[in-house]
């Protein structure tokens, strides 16, 4: 019988203060160590409310809006809320099916655990009409609200198809941007894709408590850490909005597409591919998207920069400009013209005309002999070993005015077109079984040469400049959207200025010499503009030729140079030269000549669509469906 | 003593508020709240209280003890025909306007009947008929509260266990608690041949203390061990495939007894030792209850002890059900970091993710709002209370005041860290209240009870 036990009370102390370490060492480990307690936490309690910017705008060159944002209306249900209510007043507001909102509040009703305190998207994009209606009468439908929400509105009915739009990210866009999250709007194609970054602004969010019952209690520290928005900032676009409106005007119910750039900066003027996208269909691209996308015309395909093109005649303009630089020729070099050119067996026809022809005539009369000379001359060379290395050289002047690779514009999804090589030759006929006459149609820019209207546009630049282009683009430099640095270098091709005085008189002849006289493309004269001037009609198997123009203006100091393309429509003369021309003259004089008016008019009422493959695919697609 | 209980009670009145606290709460004083009527309850104690310290002779209790271990004992028996069922025990009665539980009175008295029991003179706990009498007086109220059932308070009175310990018992019996305890928590995370592998282990190092050579028998059962944590690698190799179905711990065992009657036969050549004997013995037993783990497990527990166990030791995760309180609890507590999100701040605790915030999990508030220095700061309070009554306890000459001091102590420490601990996630979860800091009347003005009689018993000694 022990009154003290000092041993057992030794062990029960220190059994306590084990037990009280363990405690506290457990403590240690979840409030300090462990972190994942805390984010749990901050889950649990906060729920962070996106408040999404405003996008930028677009502005033309001068400050137009091409590009603006608009409310639209969203009805909105929080299906825990909602207690009987008129469903056929709802209906009335909305014209919908009665049939269709018992539907889904069915569904509603099904999912009802998931959706909990939730609320759901009832209604997309309502007018403003219903919406105010809606607002009148709200009272009578409990759980149901409206948001309002901003959505694109466009300044002028022009450049559809180069704008793009915007539209809720796609989950293939949200797998390869995880900054994004679902509901977002991006933009798609076009400049709302180039500048998304510019535009999209910064996203903020409110921060909400909410218990456990994940019911919404009050703003966070009374709103101390929401974030506001950040509003997207505006992009001011190369486009002149007026010229655009107008090249689209010119180009309705034709195929094919102009391109407009100021040769002193590269700068896009105006890029118009045709068939168009209305704007109107634009800002709510989801429900419009099925008939656009079904098109056979296909709108969404921007022929401006995505449909390479043998480029006809105007590629003379380019071996005229090798063939002087390589020394082959010179400016007052004579060859005459039969009616053609004619070698062996061989004949490339030509129309009738003056002969012989020196080079400013034959850019003038558009001399298709004269440019076979010209080729053989350059490829028979015999400063050169053999063809392929003659052929080669010739390639190398040829891509150095941008031909056969992407430009490198800012524009999206510009195709490089093509310029065949050696080895395309050596496939085709086997190595050193072709010569220079198996490849006279390059000469008249015919055969495996593949061009956009914006290659053709950039050579009609790179001749306005006298020798380098800067590269084109869409994006003008301003302080809060810098552009990449490459848009501002001269890119010179290698052939030496002096040389363009010569094939730029023949342009000037081309357009501005009186009628009769032989001159491809005097419909296409303007007084006092001094447009210089050079036509194609590129051959193609698929039916009516293509009709080409290129031209830029004034002769001195350019302001201007513009390439039309129109598919299947016949003539450079007929339709490419005027179209050029009134886009000029539209541009430099701020409206067309009143005694020009009935080209205007002739040009916007003339109808072509009829001459495209297309139009059979849409006939025979309306017959299918007649039946 | 008189201030850690002070501090206990205020601290633990601001944050029953707390606890309950929503933006559009009514003032900590209003009756309405839990607060408030936590104070009612604390003013209540403080006049038992006065009545305790300067009214009641401190002889009173001992000549009263076994009328009020009587009533109690009827109370606890009527609670279980008439108490009202609250969270699937029926551990209340409903009197006019308040409700109270019988078993927190019943530690009280069990307490005081304990004391004047092991304070009789020549009362000696390896005596047969004395060590009964002690159980008796124990398992009565205890296994009422079984029946109630109240899972919690019955491990409280396990705790009394520690005070036989002081008074006498061998610590072997608690030792092998601690032992069977271990066992049935490595067979249930792992498997039975783990759980035999850990006993080895254990049996090696305590033969070797047995022994006096303690480092060699540590290294030759580690190396045993070692060898047979193969077995069931060993078995799943191809050829031996067919004895696989068996189970690997079948073989462990046979390999492990084959050790231990080798290492006993060897013995027996020196000298006789009896711990030895013991010492197998305890291993037969402790074996068996490996094997009968699964059974009790799933017999004998009912299903929400079994889920809460599972959920505790990771077998199964289940943060919805069984798991969310602790789950949430513990993101609770995670979240306080080291200073706490300040008084009333808690959004955890404010919107009411964790249940039973104000009793039970009270420590989850304590944890979130006043982070792990408040945690600390609280546990050190219960601590030093602890340790002051144990201490006191030992200065008495008069053995009832210590034995009354020892069960004190004991249900303290068994609430304090029963309840941390679930809070936390090391132990299961069981309905029990943090002592002066929870809300709840009966448990308030019972501890305060149980601490001022012995306060007032302490007092003696300066006479």
């Amino acid at each position: 019988m022990e009154h003290r036990n000092g041993n057992k009370y030794t062990i029960l102390v220190v059994g306590l203060v084990t037990v009280f370490l363990l405690l506290v060492l457990q403590l240690v480990n979840l409030q300090l160590i462990d972190n994942t307690y805390k984010i749990n936490a901050e889950n649990n309690a906060l729920r962070y409310q996106t408040r999404y910017p405003v996008r930028g705008l677009i502005l033309d060159r001068h400050g137009k809006v091409l590009v603006g944002n608009t409310n639209s209306y969203d009805i909105i249900v929080t299906p825990y809320d909602v207690k009987p209510f008129d469903t056929l007043a709802l209906c009335q507001i909305f014209s919908l099916d009665p049939d269709e909102v018992k539907e889904t509040f069915r569904y509603y009703r099904r999912y009802r655990t998931r959706i909990g305190y939730q609320s759901r998207v009832f209604l997309k994009n309502v007018s403003y009409s219903q919406y105010s209606l809606f607002i009148e009468k709200k009272y009578k439908f409990p759980g149901f609200s409206a948001s309002p929400r901003s959505i694109r509105s466009y300044g002028y009915n022009a450049g559809g198809n180069l704008l793009g739009y915007v539209t809720e990210a796609d989950p293939v866009f949200l797998k390869k941007h995880p900054e994004y999250s679902p509901g977002d709007y991006i933009g798609k194609t076009g400049l709302e894709e180039v500048c998304e970054a510019t535009l999209k602004g910064e996203k903020g969010y409110d921060i909400y408590l909410r218990d456990a019952n994940n019911r919404i209690q009050d703003h966070y520290e009374n709103g101390e850490y929401d974030k506001p928005a950040i509003p997207g900032e505006n992009v001011v676009s190369t486009i002149d909005a007026e010229l655009q409106h107008y090249g689209e005007y010119l180009m309705k119910n034709k195929v094919g597409s102009i391109v407009a750039i100021e040769p002193s900066t590269g700068e896009i003027l105006a890029m118009v591919s045709s068939p168009g996208i209305d704007v109107s269909l634009l800002s709510d691209i989801g429900a419009n998207y099925k008939t656009i996308s079904s098109d056979p015309f296909k709108p969404m395909y921007n022929r401006a920069v995505m449909s390479p093109q043998p480029p006809g005649s105007v590629f003379k303009l380019v071996n005229a400009l090798i063939g002087l630089q390589e020394g082959v020729i010179t400016e007052s070099k004579e060859y005459g013209c039969r009616n053609g050119y004619h070698a062996g067996n061989l004949t490339v026809g030509c129309h009738t005309h003056p002969s012989p022809v020196d080079l400013r005539e034959s850019i003038m009369m558009s001399c298709n002999a004269y440019y076979c000379n010209v080729l053989r001359e350059i490829l028979d060379n015999p400063k050169y070993e053999n063809i392929e290395h003659s052929f080669t050289k010739w390639r190398e002047y040829v891509q150095s005015f941008g031909f056969g690779t992407k430009l490198g514009s800012d524009f999206p999804s510009e195709k490089g077109g093509f310029v065949p090589s050696v080895e395309t030759y050596n496939r085709f006929h086997g190595k050193g079984r072709w010569k220079s006459l198996s490849v006279i149609s390059l000469s008249i820019g015919q055969g495996e040469l593949g061009c956009t209207p914006l290659h053709l546009a950039n050579l009609a630049a790179t001749i306005a400049n006298r020798g380098y282009y800067y590269i084109p683009h869409i994006i003008r430099d301003t302080d809060s959207l810098q552009i990449d640095p490459k848009y501002k270098e001269r890119h010179y091709t290698m052939v030496d200025t002096s040389y363009f005085e010569p094939v730029i008189e023949g342009m000037h002849m081309a357009v501005n010499t009186r009628p009769g006289k032989g001159a491809t493309a005097t419909i296409a004269a303007v007084d006092s503009l001094e447009i210089c001037g050079k036509t194609g009609t590129a051959q193609n198997p698929h039916g009516d030729d293509h009709s080409v123009f290129i031209c830029f203006a004034p002769k001195e100091n350019p302001k201007i140079a513009v390439a039309v393309y129109m598919e299947n429509a016949g003539f450079g003369a007929t339709w490419a030269a005027p179209t050029a021309s009134l886009l000029v003259e539209q541009y430099l004089n701020g409206g067309v000549d009143p005694k020009r008016k009935w080209l205007e008019d002739r040009i916007a009422d003339g109808f072509l669509l009829d001459k495209v493959p297309a139009w059979k695919t849409l006939q025979e697609k309306l017959e299918n469906d007649d039946r | 003593m008189v201030i850690c209980y002070l501090l206990l009670i205020i601290f633990g009145w601001l944050n029953i508020y707390a606890s309950s606290y929503s933006d559009e709460s009514a003032s900590i004083f209003s009756l309405d709240q839990r607060s408030g009527m936590q104070l009612l309850w604390i003013g209540v104690s403080f006049a038992v209280i006065c009545l305790i310290l300067f009214v009641i002779n401190p002889r009173f209790y001992f000549s009263f003890t076994w009328w009020f271990y009587l009533a109690v004992v009827v109370l606890l028996i009527a609670v279980l025909v008439i108490g009202k069922e609250v969270n699937g025990s029926k551990s209340w009665i409903a009197l006019g306007g308040f409700r109270f539980q019988p078993s927190e009175f019943s530690k009280i008295t069990t307490s005081l009947a304990l004391a004047s029991i092991i304070g009789k003179y020549n009362f000696k706990i390896s005596n047969l008929p004395d060590l009964a009498k002690v159980l008796v007086t124990i398992f009565i109220p205890m296994g009422l509260i079984i029946l109630e059932p109240d899972a919690g308070t019955m491990m409280v009175y396990c705790g009394f266990v520690f005070m036989l310990f002081r008074e006498g018992l061998t610590g072997w019996i608690i030792s092998f608690a601690f032992l069977i305890i271990l066992l049935f928590v490595v067979t249930l995370k792992f498997d039975p041949g783990t759980a035999i592998l850990v006993l080895l282990g254990i049996y090696g190092i305590l033969k070797g203390i047995v022994d006096k050579r303690v480092a060699e028998n540590i290294l030759l059962y580690g190396v045993i061990i070692t060898a047979l944590a193969f077995i069931p690698r060993l078995l799943s190799w191809e050829p031996l495939h067919k004895l696989h179905e068996l189970g690997p711990h079948y073989f462990i065992l046979f390999f492990s007894v084959v050790t231990i009657v080798v290492s006993l036969i060897r013995h027996k050549r020196g000298n006789k030792n009896y711990s030895l004997r013991y010492l197998a013995l305890t291993f037969a037993c402790s074996v068996l209850f490996i094997f009968s783990v699964q059974l009790i497990f799933n017999k004998v527990l009912k299903e929400h002890h079994r889920d809460r166990i599972e959920n505790l030791l990771g077998i199964t995760q289940d943060l919805k059900g069984a798991g969310y309180n602790v789950h949430q609890s513990k993101i609770a507590i995670g979240s306080g970091g080291l200073l706490g999100k300040g008084y009333l701040q808690g959004t955890q605790t404010k919107f009411k993710f964790v249940p039973e915030q104000s009793t039970d999990f009270i420590f989850c508030t304590i944890g979130e709002e006043w982070g792990f220095v408040g945690s600390v700061g609280l546990l050190i309070v219960f601590f030093t209370l602890i340790f002051r009554i144990i201490s006191n306890a030992e200065k008495h000459t008069d053995r009832s005041i210590r034995v009354y001091g020892y069960c004190v102590a004991c249900c303290l420490f068994m609430h304090v860290f029963i309840n941390v601990a679930m809070t936390i996630g090391l132990f299961p979860v069981v309905g029990i209240p943090l002592p002066f800091i929870s809300y709840g009347g009966t448990s308030f003005l019972s501890f305060s009870t149980l601490l001022f009689i012995f306060i007032r018993l302490d007092l003696e000694r300066w006479k």
